[in-house]
């Protein structure tokens, strides 16, 4: 599952969830939260990201509530991956959950903002500006990525539960 | 693992600081893990499935996403007597979509005949195990990221989001890493004055919101043995600010006495121990009667410091939340109140956690004292301190709230200040308008 070619937007420590999905818009549908997604630290962020962009964080990315809105407004935007240092144990589990693809890589912070990047998740690689930087991130584990492959774990869930019926 | 570093001196003295070796007994959270596995025991790192005893979710994260996922696979619930429905996130409903979201919360209780559905009760970390849903020894999992707190049972308990809990809700099990332990070994009695609330903010300065590396922390000391349940609630509940996946505290007469009277039967206090020599991975020791009332300043838990630190003008003082308005909250903010009023310019907001908490408060005159000082009385629900209710804080506002988290635009407006600390040092606050050593008051 190695993605497309995509632009980073590049993040610092603890981008909290309260911040992916504002709270006074959690009421709403994803379409809305996604609207407000990182508007207090990137006012331009979800009008301008485009499907396939990459996130990069630094540490304890996703810190905070368990509202999974948080990785799926990312992923409604068209988020193709997060490259972080380390995240919230939740907002991992969330990402995985919804099929987002979430990569743990110790030289995150090396890649810039506008960088192009290509994320492989099962080989643990990422390119950076073509093959000019090649970083190790963690790979994510086969069987969370049979999940993330299938879109996450409803649809993972759907095919499990039609096996059993057929 | 790497060790942590020898604390500041302005720090609570720590005493020894250790990577123990492995050996063959086991601690309180693998002991856990392995009962929810089916095992005889289980190693730090192993990836197990567990079968869940427990699913706790809210208006917020339960029926209005579970449902529509729910039709989807054309699943039902695996056992309703398991899940626990509880209202607090959009209470009181204030527009047409909380009204909404609280009809399509009612509306599936009914449908899957969720008996165990509380509407209105308060905070689900607090009804939880007033109602006698909790009990040592027990795998649970929560909607909702302070799920930890029901840690301080003996339990082992921790937050997922919604897809995470439909998987839970349809198959009844969930993968789980095995945590390593990190112990937070507490000698000593707290001051007068001093909270859990002042220990947690004192770990997350010590240790920052990522200290915790998803692992588990287990509280023990003499200070920890000493402390009431729902203040122990409090140091499991702010485990989540810690960054760890679970808070957990070996149960004993403490926790019995609270869930008989909660109506739990078959309480086991006596199997849900670490062992005398089982492998922790971290062990950090404190002396409790050392510490100070902590305060951690905008935007993060991690801010912590000393309140001698501070002189800050406040202009609202808030007791809410799960963290911090149980009855043994409300019970230390009325020490400091009692008799008193709030300075002039200043106001208090108490939104008691339960309505059983409110109603002990009131039993007891603790109500009284608090609305005599000045404190408007907001619903039992999480109110301002997750976010999504009417009441909100204003542009500029400079507060201290004795709540968990004070994230920037968490509570309200991006420019408000928040600053966390215990009720005690809230209503202390509110009495001078300025960030104030309770034990000055007291």
């Amino acid at each position: 599952m190695s993605g497309a070619v995509g632009r980073v937007w590049k993040f610092g420590d603890n981008l909290d969830t309260d911040v992916l999905a504002p709270g006074q818009y959690m009421k709403f549908g994803i379409d809305e939260i996604a609207r407000h997604c990182l508007e207090s630290v990137r006012p331009d962020f979800a009008a301008t990201v485009k499907s396939g962009d990459v996130i990069v964080g630094g540490r304890n990315f996703g810190v905070g509530s368990s509202r999974e809105q948080a990785p799926q407004a990312l992923k409604h935007l068209g988020v193709a991956a997060v490259i972080a240092v380390s995240y919230s144990g939740l907002f991992y589990r969330n990402a995985l959950n919804l099929g987002l693809v979430v990569v743990v890589c110790q030289d995150a912070q090396r890649i810039n903002e506008g960088d192009q990047v290509r994320v492989d998740p099962e080989k643990g690689i990422i390119n950076v500006a073509g093959a000019l930087m090649q970083l190790a991130c963690e790979p994510i584990p086969a069987f969370l990525m049979a999940m993330v492959r299938d879109g996450g774990l409803v649809p993972h869930l759907e095919k499990r539960l039609k096996g059993k019926a057929a | 693992m790497p060790c942590l570093p020898i604390p500041t001196s302005n720090a609570p003295t720590l005493v020894s600081d250790m990577a123990a070796s492995q050996h063959p007994p086991q601690t309180l959270a693998q002991k856990l893990v392995a009962k929810a596995a089916g095992k005889q025991q289980v190693a730090p790192g192993e990836i197990v499935t567990c079968k869940v005893d427990l699913a706790m979710f809210h208006d917020s994260s339960g029926p209005r996403r579970l449902a529509p996922m729910l039709e989807r696979l054309g699943a039902t619930v695996w056992d309703r007597d398991r899940i626990v429905l509880i209202t607090d996130h959009y209470v009181p409903a204030y527009d047409d979509d909380s009204r909404k979201i609280l009809q399509i919360t009612r509306d599936w209780a009914k449908a899957n005949r969720i008996r165990n559905f509380y509407d209105g009760e308060g905070i689900c970390h607090v009804v939880l195990p007033q109602k006698g849903h909790l009990k040592p020894g027990l795998f649970a999992v929560g909607g909702d990221s302070h799920s930890p707190t029901g840690g301080a049972f003996g339990a082992y308990m921790f937050g997922v989001g919604a897809t995470e809990m439909l998987g839970v809700v349809v198959t009844g099990e969930i993968w789980l890493r095995v945590p390593e332990t990190i112990r937070m070994h507490w000698d000593g009695r707290l001051g007068a004055g001093v909270t859990a609330k002042d220990m947690m903010l004192f770990l997350c300065g010590k240790f920052g919101m990522d200290g915790g590396r998803y692992q588990a922390v287990e509280y023990a000391g003499s200070a920890v043995t000493h402390l009431s349940m729902q203040e122990r609630m409090t140091l499991t509940n702010m485990t989540a600010e810690l960054g760890a996946q679970t808070g957990l505290i070996a149960p004993d007469a403490v926790t019995r006495a609270f869930l008989e009277a909660a109506g739990a039967r078959d309480v086991d206090t006596a199997s849900w121990h670490t062992d005398a020599d089982a492998a922790v991975d971290e062990h950090h020791v404190f002396d409790a009667s050392a510490l100070a009332p902590q305060v951690a300043a905008p935007h993060s838990p991690a801010n912590a410091r000393d309140v001698s630190d501070y002189n800050e003008a406040i202009d609202t003082a808030y007791i809410g939340a799960c963290t911090g308005a149980k009855l043994d909250d409300l019970r230390a903010a009325a020490m400091v109140l009692r008799g008193k009023r709030i300075a002039t310019g200043t106001q208090l907001l108490v939104a008691p956690a339960s309505k059983q908490d409110q109603a002990a408060a009131e039993a007891e005159g603790v109500m009284k004292v608090l609305v005599d000082a000045g404190a408007r009385v907001l619903p039992n629900a999480c109110g301002v301190c997750a976010g999504y209710s009417e009441e909100r804080f204003g542009e500029n506002l400079r507060v201290i709230s004795s709540t968990a988290r004070n994230f920037q635009g968490r509570m309200g407006a991006a420019s408000s200040q928040v600053y966390l600390a215990s009720p005690y040092t809230v209503a202390a606050s509110a009495l001078t308008g300025r960030i104030t050593d309770p034990r000055s008051v007291l």
